[in-house]
């Protein structure tokens, strides 16, 4: 019991500490591999939670082939070094995004504390293993999973819109 | 028990889009398959919409073909066709690529349609992304416009940004309830209506953030002047008349039955929105000289109105079928007009410039008589002067809010109403009272098939503006059906 406890703090506090240096790195290569750090960490999170196909998945597609991507972009485009995001001064507009962003944390912190207390009232299904998920995905949530493809579908053509040479 | 009827409107504009996808592959230089086959599928969908009246279909217990998701189906399947109508010359000016154009324009009505007959959070949202997706694609359509790019950038990280909202709304109300499926969790907001957890505020507050924003209301507006100045004109008719309509319908869906019972929590915070809405949306249209962005404008300042119209819904009582029909009846008559004003900048255009600042209408009168006569119709009618649709529609929706007590809200209404009619006059003054310059602009002829989609879109505004009795009917018919 104790151990899942420490492994929550630690990973959560190393999820924390990730994304924050994400934003504030000078070099964005040092971003996208802290936010692998990050996503590692999550993934963690997710094992504890009794989700080990959430966290296989976390890790596959999120760590492995989106990061991939980014550090690809990131390599071609040469993005230039840029100024690490102040979190406190700088323009008006910015202070006033991390103002609201702590007063959204203070809330929900507040709130989620709170309900630890009353407890969850939804009966939440158990759905940790791949056979579960597959009975809920193609049963209840059938429909759900049918118009995903037509979402795919638009994505493919749109990126082939944005991405094509001007003929 | 699952009856396929339901999905069927949606399925046969998916279909047309697949098919206008796969025509373009095939398409002959001049030839005009793509947009033809549009126009099938949208007037398909209307007949099985009419067909499947009063049939309440449920299919796969998540989509239901009631009677308010029909007469949605048939206000996009209309805004569909105008736009089409109005395309094909614009399109082929501005070198758009037409298969593209119109697979994107019938996957994202497909996935309206889907927005308003979905039941389920779950399906809702994977719609809401379906023509999110579209949009953002149409909107930097013109590859060639830098403006575009940055309109659709814009548009596409906030709009990811407004979606991470909906979807953690989605999440919290789900582990308050245990079910995503409207019917499902319905009860179970209901049990707690007097003493509602925080979790379950949370979560509607959430969803709240990521209606306002697809609607566009204040302070959720900041991406709508850019978003339609940037995007090709036609295409910001479509998404100030289609997404909102979608949106709306998806709004009232979810706040009107699952989440009703905690209204007493909602409306405030709606009643501020909507009378921000309503403000900012005058206030700072009265001082711009783009018509684009005017007119972005005062499509916010409409969301506000509509607004109005779902907070007297929810304020209950027995009869709140009157708010509910006003909205209805509203999104018809501001989709027609709209689409109708931005129908005209859009033809106005050139192959090298836009027509969109003020002086650009100066003495349209004395070279296009009859886009100018037509414009003027559509912008009285956005300032909401009798005859008209929008006169009307804004009536319903202020005595609805007067019905349920809101004096202040029609009030700020009707004031602001009465402000935004000085931007839309001085478009008119500028047209027929303004002499024209002396070097007349290069102008591009205006096709057939456009004139007469106006045509239709004034007749609409004048049918709804004499005889609304039929259609408030219709509408009222199906709100009913929510419940």
């Amino acid at each position: 019991m104790a151990m899942d406890v420490y492994l929550f703090y630690l990973l959560g506090a190393v999820a924390i500490a990730a994304s924050v240096l994400v934003v504030g790195q000078r070099n964005p290569m040092y971003s996208v591999l802290l936010l692998i750090v990050s996503f590692m960490a999550l993934a963690g999170l997710y094992v504890l939670l009794n989700a080990p196909f959430l966290a296989v998945t976390q890790i596959i597609i999120y760590g492995g082939a989106i990061m991939v991507l980014f550090l690809f972009v990131v390599m071609l485009l040469n993005v230039p070094r840029e100024d690490p995001a102040r979190l406190f001064g700088g323009s008006g507009t910015r202070r006033f995004g991390v103002a609201l962003a702590v007063a959204l944390a203070i809330e929900l912190t507040w709130a989620l504390r709170r309900l630890g207390a009353i407890g969850l009232r939804g009966e939440l299904p158990d759905v940790s293993s791949v056979r579960l998920i597959g009975r809920v995905l193609f049963t209840d949530y059938r429909f759900a999973f049918e118009a995903t493809s037509v979402l795919i579908l638009v994505a493919l053509v749109g990126a082939i819109v944005m991405a094509r040479k001007e003929s | 028990m699952s009856d396929l009827a339901a999905v069927i409107p949606i399925l046969i504009v998916t279909l047309s889009a697949l098919a206008a996808m796969v025509a373009e592959a095939f398409r002959e230089p001049g030839e005009r398959i793509p947009s033809g086959l549009g126009l099938i599928g949208l007037v398909g969908a209307i007949l099985a919409s009419v067909f499947l009246w009063d049939r309440q279909a449920v299919a796969f217990e998540v989509v239901k073909a009631d009677n308010f998701a029909l007469f949605i189906n048939v206000v996009l399947a209309i805004i569909g066709i105008l736009t089409i109508l109005l395309s094909s010359e614009v399109v082929e000016r501005e070198q758009i690529p037409a298969g593209e154009y119109y697979a994107l324009l019938l996957f994202g009505l497909a996935g309206m349609m889907l927005m308003a007959a979905a039941t389920d959070l779950l399906v809702i949202f994977i719609a809401l992304e379906i023509f999110s997706l579209s949009v953002y694609v149409l909107t930097g359509i013109r590859r060639t416009s830098a403006a575009g790019a940055e309109a659709s950038f814009k548009y596409f990280l906030l709009g990811a940004f407004s979606s991470a909202f909906f979807l953690y709304g989605i999440a919290l109300t789900f582990a308050e309830t245990g079910s995503t499926r409207l019917d499902q969790l319905g009860p179970l907001v209901a049990a707690q209506a007097m003493h509602p957890s925080l979790l379950a505020l949370l979560g509607v507050g959430l969803l709240m953030v990521g209606f306002a924003f697809k609607v566009s209301a204040v302070p959720f507006h900041m991406w709508t002047p850019d978003a339609y100045q940037g995007a090709p004109t036609i295409v910001t008719g479509f998404m100030s008349t289609a997404v909102k309509a979608a949106a709306f319908a998806a709004f009232v869906r979810v706040f009107l039955s699952a989440f009703e019972p905690l209204s007493a929590s909602w409306v405030p915070l709606l009643w501020w929105i909507a009378v921000l809405t309503m403000i900012v949306g005058t206030v700072v249209g009265v001082v711009q000289t783009n018509v684009k962005r005017m007119l972005a404008y005062s499509s916010i300042a409409h969301a506000g109105y509509i607004l109005v119209g779902i907070i007297a819904a929810g304020l209950a009582g027995g009869d709140s079928e009157s708010g509910k029909a006003a909205v209805l009846f509203y999104l018809l008559a501001y989709a027609v007009t709209n689409l109708g004003a931005f129908g005209v900048v859009a033809l106005l255009a050139t192959g090298d410039r836009p027509h969109d600042e003020l002086a650009d209408f100066t003495g349209l009168w004395y070279r296009r008589p009859g886009l100018a006569g037509l414009m003027a119709v559509f912008l009285l009618s956005l300032g909401g002067f009798p005859p008209t649709a929008g006169f009307i529609g804004k009536w319903y929706i202020f005595y609805a809010a007067v019905q349920h007590g809101q004096y202040a809200l029609a009030i700020i209404g009707v004031l602001s109403s009465v402000v935004s009619v000085f931007f839309y006059l001085r478009i008119i003054v500028m047209m027929y009272m303004t002499e024209q310059p002396a070097e007349a602009p290069r102008e591009s002829a205006v096709p057939r098939v456009a004139m007469a989609a106006l045509s239709l879109a004034v007749i609409a505004i004048f049918y709804l503006g004499v005889l609304p009795t039929q259609v408030l009917e219709l509408a009222t018919q199906s709100v009913g059906s929510i419940f």
